[in-house]
């Protein structure tokens, strides 16, 4: 029973949901080979090498896969994972984009975002917004899964040392072509791996406003995330918003600001250890789910908490 | 141009859910079902091609038990000219209801098919992807910007990053995200023209496909409830109890 995790990578380093899944497939099995896919990608299959847990690194280096274009990933992991028990990534925008197709290609049903490995063939996952958890069992000959990022701790990127194998594979499909990204430029640290995120939504009223929650997230050295309301008015990007349908986060602490609390919101972050909500109105649905409620004008409130951490 | 698009039937979003007391599922009697929010936002958008000239015929799928039918409905009075129902009551699963729209794909040759990312009730993000492979044609998921060409659609992607524009030659399957479109609301007008629109029913025997579950459901259970917190008095109340109590703040 061999296990392949395909990494999530941007050719130079290995992004730390690979680790995730990598974790989560240690928990099926011991025989766990990474597929680093991608463009000049040597980096990233010599970081893969040295995670904890990996037996052999295979790297398919095409300028075919730069771009992780799903056609082509997903021709390639379909044909070389017939030979596997188990297909795995983490349940990213760019793992949600081609493992289905690979599913498909091997005529086999997908698991989408596991929280729990119950057997290797039997695994959990939160369905209607988190609201419920589903215990499944497949009975396809390969189980292909993606891997929730907060649901596993990471293995450690650090201390391994697997081999190094060459796959010649080229699948271009020329079905598709990349254009272009416009990729939001961070200065602070990631969402989705954040120890503590500050989190604004429609009661911040306008985009300038999220320059309280800046200063905030700096102090505490956090991630800036948003709810729906707020990236549908156009006060933060998009790539900010937790939810549902957005980025699924669980940090330390979670501070929820001008937030309600919509069921949509709650399922990407009621994972989090610490939940603080500040919201003026008392019957918001956030204070249910919050550890530290504070009723309180968040225009009054925000800068009194950001003067109270500094001191 | 012929576009196909999806509409499934859901759970309305504003529902809380209840999981049934013996772990078979969740409730779904007495509970408002509506047309998934995703393939709201697919079928305005197959509605705003036909109003730009670049779609002549729009198709609606929905698969499920006979209710889907108003699904269909909706969606034939939000635009779409005719519907299809592949009536089956057993669980459908997204490989199973993939291969019914390549089935269909196949009979009706769209050069666009439009679906959702996800349903909200499964959360699956699958059936679009497979469907593409199946079908052996080019995807663009998670789409917030659709823009057709002659012989290929360029499409603006939500990526963890930020964004991502590709173009993929027609034939293609493209998933919606919200940030593409606001849908509209049907008018009494158009909901009572609509219940002239014709729908067609088959069953996946029909066309040929078989549905059963490749995934067992073994249970589904409530999440972990989170303890009740408190409500703090104040700003300085709510620092003390980070620092000294909880300790995630220094």
């Amino acid at each position: 029973m061999t296990i392949l995790v395909v990494a999530e990578h941007d050719n130079k380093s290995i992004k730390a949901p690979t680790l995730v899944a990598i974790a989560a497939a240690q928990k099926i099995g011991d025989q766990i080979e990474v597929l680093v896919a991608g463009s000049d990608c040597m980096e990233a299959a010599e970081e893969a090498s040295k995670a904890q847990g990996v037996s052999k690194v295979l790297i398919a280096d095409n300028a075919a896969y730069a771009h992780q274009l799903a056609e082509n990933i997903g021709d390639l992991v379909a044909e070389i994972g017939n030979s596997y028990s188990h297909i795995m990534t983490p349940t990213t925008t760019s793992g949600k984009n081609f493992m289905p197709r690979v599913a498909a290609l091997l005529d086999v049903a997908q698991i989408s975002d596991i929280s729990s490995v119950v057997s290797e063939d039997t695994f959990e996952r939160p369905i209607y917004a988190g609201n419920a958890i589903a215990t499944v069992q497949s009975s396809d000959r390969i189980k292909v899964l993606t891997v929730r990022g907060t649901a596993f701790d990471g293995v450690s990127g650090e201390g391994g040392n697997a081999s190094i194998e060459t796959l010649d594979h080229i699948k271009d499909s020329g079905l598709s072509c990349w254009d272009k990204d416009e990729i939001v430029k961070l200065e602070r640290p990631e969402l989705t791996s954040a120890r503590i995120i500050v989190s604004g939504g429609r009661g911040m009223q306008n985009g300038e406003n999220f320059a309280l929650l800046e200063s905030v997230a700096d102090k505490l050295g956090a991630a800036m995330g948003a709810s729906r309301a707020a990236v549908d008015a156009g006060f933060v990007p998009n790539d900010m918003q937790v939810g549902q349908t957005g980025k699924i986060v669980a940090p330390d602490l979670y501070i929820a600001v001008g937030i309600s609390g919509a069921i949509q919101h709650l399922a990407g972050m009621k994972d989090s250890k610490v939940i603080v909500a500040i919201n003026k109105d008392e019957d918001a649905p956030i204070f249910q789910v919050a550890d530290f409620g504070l009723v309180a004008d968040l225009f009054k409130a925000v800068p009194e908490f950001e003067a109270l951490i500094a001191s | 141009m012929k576009v196909l698009v999806t509409a499934k039937r859901v759970v309305d979003y504003n529902v809380n859910i209840r999981v049934l007391n013996d772990n078979s599922g969740v409730d779904l009697n007495n509970v408002k079902m509506s047309v998934n929010p995703f393939d709201e936002i697919a079928i305005e958008e197959a509605v705003r091609l036909k109003e730009a000239g670049n779609a002549e015929e729009i198709i609606v799928v929905s698969i499920g038990t006979s209710a889907c039918q108003e699904q269909i409905r909706t969606a034939l009075a939000l635009g779409a000219d005719r519907g299809i129902l592949v009536e089956s009551n057993d669980d459908m699963q997204p490989l199973a209801i993939a291969k019914i729209l390549n089935a269909i794909v196949e009979k009706e040759k769209p050069e666009l098919i439009i679906l959702g990312k996800q349903a909200i009730d499964g959360d699956n993000s699958q059936t679009g992807q497979m469907l593409a492979a199946l079908a052996g044609i080019g995807q663009a998921t998670f789409a917030s910007q659709v823009e057709v060409r002659d012989e290929a659609v360029t499409v603006t992607r939500e990526i963890d990053g930020g964004l991502e524009t590709i173009t993929v030659k027609l034939p293609a399957v493209v998933t919606t995200d919200l940030r593409l479109n606001e849908p509209r609301y049907a008018s009494l007008p158009n909901i009572m023209k609509a219940k002239k629109k014709p729908i067609d029913t088959y069953s996946p025997d029909d066309l040929g496909v078989d549905a059963a579950p490749r995934v067992h459901v073994l249970k589904v259970e409530p999440p972990a409830k989170r303890q009740a917190g408190i409500i703090v008095e104040n700003v300085e109340e709510l620092v003390d109890k980070l620092r000294n109590d909880v300790k995630v703040i220094p």
